[in-house]
């Protein structure tokens, strides 16, 4: 397995084997978010007794998988880093830092946009917004470390030790419901073997989750190849490109 | 340096012993580090009632949660001296440089740090209680979650503090990077306590604060050594 990866530990290679996926990345993010939106939020049942707004939970559900989905990224990469010194991991964890903020983000302010027709209320101190809050501070937390040194590989380690402390977090995230058991509904597409919603809420979904992983894979694609060059600005192949370019 | 033997085959609890005596001496010289972050905290205390309104009902509910705000924030405020004045006189490089397992110095610098304002703080902390009227049936919980939550605050902090220390305005960033991690303690500490008012066992958040104790105990040695091998570089 090394020798097929050790060329990617190579900064050029990778640069160019991310810009060569993120294409793929991208028309199947845009095929697959369109299907399933449109699937989603126009063919799709209503819900029995939430009505119509249940369709946030299109968005709501795949951006909070991937708040927390990112962030483990972010602490695999923080972790390959720091036990193999590789330092391309540091470049792709801050590449997913500001995605995951932004999911995390997305998932609390749609949470409180389907709270207020369900519980009446845009806010409830639930354990399990309040564990999405704290993961968007971690984010932070995560993203202001990376700006405050100068040195890029210094900023690496120090943000990838806070991650890997951090994600202690996720574990608390994942058990809190059953810990206090509180208004948030519990979870409605893993039970393995049988879902408890229908199979035809289930398909499009099934699209938009996919079709945002994608998509966060594509922008991380680009954040990645963007870190890389701020990261390698004097070397001479990023000198070539930059020549090669503003011809 | 005529046999530098002697120093090599210090036993760890020796190591720890001396650092631990050394920054508490350091601290009983400087005795404004140990009374101003305990000055901040009663006058925190304070501040609540003359904001809230002295209604002994109301301060009454809310007591566990200002003590235990109070006592977060004045940790992180007395945080900065862990490793900065260290840092600054390079003596911290010197520490590293040893040839002692950084888990043991850094262990023995959480500790003393604990001791100079964790300890403190526990001991004022009924008074204040007294003053917010706190449920009677409570200042057992009370106690206990402060004996048990912060050597977590410090143990925690100091992870926040080696990250921050190579960093000129660090302060704003430690409590940016600090604070979401205390949270599960306050949660957890401000719940027994309100349990305890109800007449209620509260062994099982108590259980939880402990384990949160001793899961920090055993790792945040490890990351705060890491961190200031990044911070030093």
């Amino acid at each position: 397995m090394w020798k097929w990866l050790h060329p990617y530990a190579n900064p050029e290679v990778s640069y160019h084997f991310a810009g060569r996926v993120l294409p793929w990345f991208s028309a199947l993010a845009a095929l697959l978010l369109a299907i399933g939106l449109v699937w989603a939020l126009a063919f799709a049942p209503a819900d029995y007794q939430q009505g119509d707004s249940f369709r946030i939970f299109y968005l709501h559900v795949p951006a909070a998988s991937l708040s927390m989905g990112i962030y483990l990224g972010m602490a695999i990469a923080a972790f390959t880093s720091m036990v193999w010194q590789f330092k391309l991991a540091d470049a792709s964890a801050a590449a997913m830092a500001p995605v995951g903020a932004v999911f995390t983000a997305i998932a609390l302010i749609t949470g409180a946009a389907w709270g207020k027709p369900m519980w009446g209320t845009w806010w409830i101190w639930d354990a399990r917004l309040t564990s999405e809050l704290i993961l968007l501070f971690l984010y932070l937390g995560v993203m202001a470390l990376h700006s405050a040194f100068e040195d890029k590989n210094l900023a690496g380690k120090a943000a990838g030790i806070l991650t890997l402390v951090g994600v202690i977090n996720l574990p608390i995230i994942k058990y809190s419901v059953e810990w206090w058991n509180t208004l948030h509904q519990g979870s409605t597409v893993s039970k393995m073997g049988k879902p408890s919603m229908s199979i035809e809420m289930l398909w499009p979904f099934l699209f938009c989750f996919l079709g945002f992983v994608m998509l966060v894979t594509a922008v991380i694609c680009i954040r990645f190849r963007s870190e890389i060059l701020a990261r390698n600005s004097i070397r001479p192949w990023v000198k070539t490109l930059v020549a090669a370019e503003n011809k | 340096m005529s046999n530098p033997t002697t120093t090599t085959n210090l036993s760890y609890r020796a190591v720890f012993s001396l650092i631990l005596k050394r920054d508490l001496t350091i601290a009983l010289r400087h005795k404004d580090d140990i009374i101003n972050p305990l000055l901040f905290f009663i006058i925190v205390v304070t501040l609540f009632p003359l904001g809230i309104g002295p209604e002994s009902q109301t301060l009454s509910r809310i007591a566990p949660g200002i003590i235990w705000v109070a006592a977060l924030l004045s940790t992180l405020l007395s945080l900065d001296r862990l490793f900065k004045s260290d840092h600054s006189d390079g003596s911290l490089e010197q520490m590293l440089l040893s040839p002692h397992p950084v888990f043991i110095l850094v262990l023995a610098k959480i500790v003393a740090h604990w001791l100079i304002t964790g300890l403190p703080l526990i001991l004022i902390a009924p008074l204040l209680a007294v003053l917010l009227h706190l449920n009677e049936q409570s200042y057992g919980a009370l106690m206990l979650t402060l004996l048990l939550g912060t050597p977590v605050l410090s143990l925690l902090g100091a992870i926040g503090v080696a990250l921050t220390v190579g960093i000129k305005k660090g302060g704003v960033l430690l409590s940016l990077l600090v604070l979401p991690l205390y949270i599960p303690v306050l949660i957890f500490a401000t719940s027994a306590i309100d349990t305890a008012a109800l007449g209620l066992p509260y062994s099982g958040q108590l259980a939880i604060i402990a384990a949160l104790f001793f899961g920090s105990l055993t790792l945040a040695p490890f990351a705060v050594g890491a961190a200031l091998k990044v911070s030093t570089n």
